[in-house]
């Protein structure tokens, strides 16, 4: 049955499996019992615990439930291993980790698994040990499996995205290195996964995928240049730019003037990304850049799909007080998950089981308009200190005006 | 082991230096490093190739090469191979493992191209394409795969060849797939996923050995699961009339089987998206379901998909993603131009989801 998916005009994973088949046995009987999933629509898989030494996870065990048909790969075990910030390689680095994979491994290795490792796929449980010792020692690293903080992922940005508007590589790094501890020694109540997007384009999906999502966004008047405004209407039409940038526009904060320039009601823009998309040369985003925060994104088990949601609406990245701040931020949010996420329970879970307002309370945020789609709709609720509530509002307003 | 050599083996036990995750800036194009954060705009001079331009005038090129995820290191090191020949030595990849490979002359841009399509590999996934569909790992190497993954991509992906070396779409499709209901795969404008449709079958002689039963129970979304003593034995016993087929318990507890060859299918959503462009980001819609799994190629699914693709090009306006289409014609006549049948199964049903109840007469005729 596998021999059907080596034809056709996309590149096949089969051709690559049997190519490593020629020189590796574990391979042969892994397309073997591949072969056989095929035929009985059943996978044969069951995990186990193995680590590397002074590690809990980062690799995922696989031991194989038709062993006695197929001993070779009966062991063939996964590790995750972090990519470098962005995905960024050189040919130099890929051949290495290709020699060493091939060194101690099947051969195989996906780029990249969904939560964005490095999958080294399929090894025994003695070689784990040696070619994590052997990439380890040229920097790399496990990255987490269980219920730990997990790799992260980070787009493009800055490196080559005129889009970005925060240092995507150092918020990365900076965040899954400060809790390198927690990713190797899984201790807290379900796994924990930082991504970070430049834009809200968000290409990282980390609005639907990470418990702590980190969007760069400004919050200034976006770049107009009206003169490649007009060469676009020249080249494009106005009937095009009115329907595809003006109508799209989710606020209705665009307007096409008469002279072919184009106005922008920058206090109703709510950072869409569209029209930017659309006019890449004429729109840009503005110069105060910072970050949004959500949290709680994750997939479906187990109370369905959630996505994040906005806890701190704009922070700037610029000073080391900064980064500080943000740390602080995610540090309090994993803190006060640990404490009262129960088993099993991802940070957003939690947030739907015990409200917005006691986590916010709980991690030392204050409530914010911009978290909210709208107001509370049912009025079955204790507000006996409304008063004190207010009161607090009032100095935080009379506090930012300074 | 004795204690003694334990502590021998120990001894040469090399401790890993944590290090955590890589900076990716040593790995960058001399380029990126000059410009970085300093880009001014982009265009895509054909599909599969980004054109950037930075504020100091400096240009960068980007060929977007398809791959089959999975890697084998001969097609690694090819690919490397035809990256230092053609290229300058530095690629990344996306989140939909696409290779990029960056070069700094446009001049190097069409040899480049070509070396990659005659070893095999499709340029394009750039705009509105339909790019490479994320996967997860299937019978390949996940514990609990109701069906493939690479398969599935490698069987879609060639009827869709054309439609990624193109940008013949209203918007970019992202299509993805995930070998059960946790949906590893994420949302996509189109997601194939695993349907269970039948409560697991359970082993019961293993479960007691093999089950932390509490956190079993714990597991289960509707409270199906109860401790209970079968064949003398301490087991688990499911109120099939609660059970909702989700798989949620057969992680922790293997022996309660919930993969059948017959009787897991699979289902496609639509409109889910994660960018914030026009609309929020949305979750995907079920649309169809019931749809056998049918390896090697699994042609009742590719047809549906294929039929809602075709369907979206014709009656989709430009930049349009498919949440943002069917925002504008409505679920009538999305189903009615897809000629899917409409069920009870299509209507949300738990507690809180009466928002998602049509409360209006906005009705299109």
């Amino acid at each position: 049955m596998l021999d059907q998916l080596e034809s056709g005009p996309w590149p096949s994973f089969v051709t690559g499996l049997k190519r490593l088949a020629h020189e590796n046995n574990m391979m042969v009987d892994l397309l073997g019992q591949l072969e056989y999933s095929y035929k009985t629509r059943l996978g044969y898989w069951k995990g186990g615990t193995v680590s590397v030494f002074g590690y809990g996870g980062g690799i995922i065990p696989r031991f194989s439930e038709v062993a006695s048909m197929f001993p070779e790969s009966k062991e063939f075990h996964t590790l995750r291993v972090q990519p470098p910030t962005g995905n960024h390689y050189t040919t130099k680095m890929l051949r290495q980790l290709s020699d060493s994979w091939k060194k101690y491994g099947s051969g195989l290795i996906a780029f990249h698994g969904q939560t964005g490792n490095i999958m080294f796929i399929g090894t025994t449980t003695e070689n784990t040990q040696h070619f994590f010792d052997e990439i380890n020692e040229y920097g790399f690293d496990l990255g987490g499996a269980g219920p730990c903080v997990r790799t992260s992922m980070s787009c493009v940005g800055a490196a080559r995205c005129e889009q970005s508007n925060c240092n995507e590589m150092k918020i990365h790094r900076l965040l899954v290195n400060d809790f390198i501890d927690d990713m190797h020694r899984p201790a807290l109540p379900y796994k924990f996964k930082f991504k970070v997007s430049g834009c809200p384009n968000d290409c990282m999906n980390s609005i639907q995928r990470s418990d702590m999502a980190v969007i760069g966004t400004w919050r200034d008047d976006i770049k107009v240049d009206q003169a490649e405004v007009k060469n676009f209407v020249a080249k494009k039409g106005r009937k095009y730019v009115i329907d595809n940038v003006v109508a799209r526009c989710p606020t209705k904060a665009l307007s096409l003037n008469d002279d072919d320039t184009l106005a922008v009601d920058n206090r109703n823009c709510v950072k869409c990304m569209h029209c930017i998309n659309v006019m890449t040369k004429a729109l840009s985003p503005g110069d105060d850049k910072g970050v949004t925060v959500l949290i709680g994104g994750k997939r479906t088990l187990k109370i369905g799909d959630t996505f994040g949601t906005v806890i701190v609406p704009f922070m700037k990245l610029d000073t080391d007080e900064d980064y500080d701040k943000l740390r602080e931020i995610a540090k309090n949010v994993i803190d006060f998950w640990a404490e009262n996420g129960l088993e099993h329970e991802r940070c957003g879970e939690m947030i739907e089981r015990i409200g917005l307002v006691n986590f916010l309370e709980g991690v030392g945020l204050d409530v914010d308009p911009n978290m909210i789609n709208h107001p509370r709709t049912v009025s079955y609720i204790r507000m006996d200190d409304w008063d004190q509530e207010a009161e607090k509002w009032m100095q935080r307003k009379q506090q930012a005006v300074g | 082991m004795s204690q003694a050599t334990q502590a021998a083996e120990k001894k040469t036990m090399r401790p890993p230096i944590e290090s955590g995750c890589p900076d990716g800036f040593q790995y960058l194009h001399p380029l990126m490093i000059k410009n970085f954060g300093n880009w001014k705009y982009h265009d895509r001079p054909r599909p599969g190739v980004l054109h950037h331009v930075a504020h100091s005038g400096d240009e960068i090129w980007t060929v977007r090469v398809g791959t089959t995820r999975q890697l084998d290191t001969y097609a690694l090191n090819l690919l490397c191979d035809i990256i230092d020949q053609y290229g300058e030595g530095y690629v990344r990849f996306t989140i939909r493992s696409n290779m990029e490979i960056m070069v700094s002359k446009w001049e190097k841009v069409e040899p480049l191209i070509k070396a990659l399509n005659d070893a095999g590999y499709p340029v394009g996934g750039t705009g509105n394409s339909v790019t490479m569909i994320s996967h997860t790992q299937g019978w390949l190497h996940c514990d609990i795969p109701g069906t493939d993954a690479a398969g599935v991509v490698k069987a879609l992906m060639d009827e869709l060849h054309e439609e990624f070396v193109t940008e013949d779409m209203p918007n970019r499709v992202h299509i993805t797939t995930s070998c059960c209901q946790i949906n590893c795969g994420g949302q996509g404008d189109i997601a194939i996923n695993i349907q269970h449709t039948k409560p697991p079958k359970i082993n019961h002689d293993l479960v007691a050995n093999v089950c932390e039963r509490p956190s079993v129970v714990a597991r289960c979304p509707v409270a199906a699961i109860r401790p209970a003593m079968v064949n003398g034995k301490p087991s688990l016993e499911v109120d099939e009339k609660k059970c909702i087929c989700c798989g949620a318990c057969f992680p922790p507890c293997p022996p309660m089987q919930i993969n059948d060859p017959e009787h897991s299918k699979l289902a496609i959503w639509v409109g889910g998206k994660n960018s914030n462009a026009r609309s929020k980001p949305t979750f995907h819609k079920l649309v169809a379901a019931g749809i056998p799994n049918n390896p090697p190629r699994w042609p009742e699914a590719a047809a549906i998909v294929k039929k809602i693709l075709r369907v979206y090009k014709q009656d989709a306006k430009d930049w349009e993603r498919m949440s943002d289409w069917v925002d504008r014609i409505g679920w009538p006549r999305f189903f009615e131009l897809t000629e899917l049948p409409f069920t009870k199964f299509h209507v949300d049903n738990w507690r809180g989801s009466r928002y998602t109840l049509n409360a209006s007469t906005h009705i299109r005729f």
